[in-house]
């Protein structure tokens, strides 16, 4: 085991793929030279020189489109959008066209692709600039959506998404990238839609993915010195969705908290808590479902208006205690 | 025999779909369907000038494309009724008709998507060092409005990928007139911006059309980067099954069934004796018996079964 950053995780899973196979290749907004806004792909333009890590043009319909275009020919490309609020100026290539070619062409194509951004907030990048806009990726049928919380999980799951035969959307936490954590120095993989319980508890789960998940173990932590045993359960892929973990956690807990950094009102959350409610699960629960997520608002410039939008440790803690 | 080839596929893409049309006027299609019926020399000139192994994007007009690249009939009337023999198995439809078995992507029901997905077709050809390989794009006068389209020609010129973009100017977008949406209707001059040559054709002269797209392959198979081909037709047709042709007057569509491009073809072939008339009567003639042909195989081939719903669902 080795200690590395998330950010080096997934420049290490890509580097490892791209060296495995010769058909994956990395494309995006500067990041030869520049290594992308965050620094993700260090190193990566001197291993494998400009054929294989290319800069495009301001332009994300052409280059995600052109992603699409090259996997439905045997490539495996791994795209990268700045922001992931960049999507909405190729929704068109992300909605009406990667995830229904194959389906729609009678099963003739596929679209091995991997779309990764940089998503969510906490960097004080104002309202386009740090939107979470998972929850609508994961309701278009042929897409999967993976959010890891730890480089352990990034690297792996990147791999797998990678080595996948359809399009999956890779939901990086800017707020993740510098953090660190420990990864095997031998090949491993995740697969796509297993969840991870990050933290064993009795008496309440909570649901989440993404930065929150670093947050509700905090929130675990200090609940503990309430004598309160909280599990925290990872669901770290959107689609697939481990079902069955969730509703195996909430029959033992009893108890029900989501949390993610989205916008609350129609975030994922609904789906979680929809899956808890018509499930056997619902008839274990001794108190309401209970969602937390960012309000309805766009995301402001200002720190302290920032933080009241985003749930934080407190605000996990506060609604833990409301449950039981 | 390349000429011969054209004859026929102008032929069956125009039964086809009059045979469409006339379903449709019974209600047998479910749906609806986009006809290019005026508009078949694009389709047959331009890839008759092409290699099989070459990438085709069709438009959502796309049938006659899908014919001139090889699609079967049959397997296509089959898709228009939504059975399970379908090219698709019954679940594209019309508007997505395509076969990636040969190299066929399609319909797409979304403007300038293709134009994109094209440049990404090429550049994997480029990384795979593939030589005599092309990619080529059909799209619409309108869709050359799209920011896609633009975004795709700037990234295929500055990437000198083999891309052929090929222009079917009917005219109209829908219902509107080009004059009404582009301050300037020479839509050869959007080439300019990208450092790509461009030429315009008369679309409904399928030999003009061949011989200008053999020597655009040419241009854009040796490495040069990107072509535009603008080929100036008209659709006789409506635009779909909505279309009530409230835009136009019926002496315009008149004029232009007199420039009809079976016609002059047929002109050409017989005033230079390269086939009798009894021969051309023959090929049309058979062309028109495989439509009818499709058309029963389509019939009696089953729905799509249930079972096979979410095949090919993944997430």
């Amino acid at each position: 085991m080795k200690e590395i950053t998330y950010a080096q995780a997934i420049n290490d899973a890509m580097c490892e793929e791209m060296i495995r196979d010769e058909t994956v290749f990395f494309m995006g907004e500067d990041i030869a030279e520049y290594c992308g806004a965050f620094g993700v792909s260090r190193g990566m333009l001197e291993k494998f020189g400009k054929d294989r890590i290319m800069n495009t043009p301001i332009s994300e319909q052409a280059f995600v489109g052109a992603g699409i275009g090259a996997a439905m020919v045997g490539m495996r490309p791994i795209v990268e959008l700045m922001f992931s609020d960049f999507m909405c100026v190729c929704f068109d290539e992300l909605v009406n066209e990667a995830p229904k070619m194959r389906f729609m062409f009678g099963g003739k194509v596929k679209v091995p692709m991997v779309m990764r951004t940089p998503s969510g907030g906490g960097t004080g990048a104002a309202a386009q600039h740090s939107q979470s806009l998972e929850a609508c990726l994961a309701h278009f049928p042929g897409l999967k959506v993976v959010i890891p919380s730890t480089p352990y999980d990034a690297k792996g799951l990147l791999k797998t998404a990678i080595r996948d035969d359809n399009p999956v959307m890779f939901l990086e936490q800017k707020t993740l990238y510098r953090t660190k954590g420990m990864v095997p120095e031998e090949e491993y993989t995740i697969p796509l839609g297993v969840a991870d319980v990050k933290r064993s508890g009795t008496d309440c789960s909570i649901i989440t993915y993404g930065r929150m998940v670093q947050m509700s173990l905090e929130a675990a932590q200090r609940l503990m010195e309430e004598g309160i045993n909280v599990e925290v359960v990872d669901i770290r892929s959107l689609v697939p969705l481990d079902h069955k973990t969730i509703i195996e956690s909430v029959r033992k807990t009893r108890h029900v908290l989501i949390v993610h950094e989205a916008v609350q009102f129609g975030g994922f959350g609904g789906e979680i808590a929809g899956q808890i409610a018509d499930s056997e699960a619902f008839y274990y629960l001794d108190a309401p479902i209970r969602r937390l997520g960012a309000l309805s608002c766009p995301i402001p410039f200002n720190p302290n208006l920032e933080k009241a939008v985003f749930p934080t440790v407190e605000k996990i803690v506060a609604q833990v205690k409301s449950l039981l | 025999m390349i000429m011969w080839q054209m004859w026929i596929d102008m032929h069956l893409a125009r039964y086809f779909e009059e045979r469409v049309q006339w379903l449709f006027s019974k209600g047998l299609v479910h749906g609806t369907t986009h006809l290019g019926i005026g508009e078949e020399a694009t389709a047959a000139g331009t890839i008759a000038a092409m290699k099989s192994q070459d990438y085709v994007f069709g438009t959502h007009r796309g049938h006659s494309q899908a014919i001139a690249k090889g699609i079967d009939v049959k397997y296509m009337m089959a898709e228009i009724l939504a059975r399970e023999t379908g090219v698709c198995k019954g679940k594209g439809g019309s508007m997505h008709i395509a076969d990636p078995d040969i190299h066929y992507f399609g319909a797409d029901g979304v403007l300038g998507a293709s134009a994109v997905m094209c440049v990404g077709t090429a550049l994997a050809t480029r990384k795979r060092k593939e030589e005599d390989r092309i990619s080529v794009v059909f799209f619409g006068d309108g869709t050359s409005n799209e920011g896609a389209t633009w975004e795709a020609m700037n990234l295929a010129a500055v990437w000198e990928l083999p891309v052929l973009f090929v222009c079917v100017n009917n005219t109209y977008g829908m219902s509107t007139p080009i004059q009404d949406v582009m301050k300037d209707t020479d839509i050869a001059k959007r080439a300019y911006p990208f450092g790509m040559p461009a030429k315009t054709v008369d679309g409904n002269n399928v030999l003009e059309i061949y011989h200008a797209s053999v020597e655009a392959r040419k241009y854009v198979a040796s490495g040069k980067g990107p072509m535009l081909l603008v080929e100036n037709t008209y659709r006789i047709s409506g635009h779909s099954k909505s279309d009530g042709n409230l835009y136009r007057t019926k002496e315009e569509i008149e004029s232009w069934k007199e420039k009809c491009p079976i016609k002059a073809f047929r002109m050409y072939l017989i005033e230079n004796e390269l086939f009798t008339e009894e021969e051309l009567d023959k090929a049309a003639k058979a062309a028109a018996d495989e439509i009818e042909q499709a058309e029963e195989f389509a019939k009696a081939s089953p729905e799509p079964s249930f079972d096979d719903l979410m095949n090919d669902v993944y997430a």
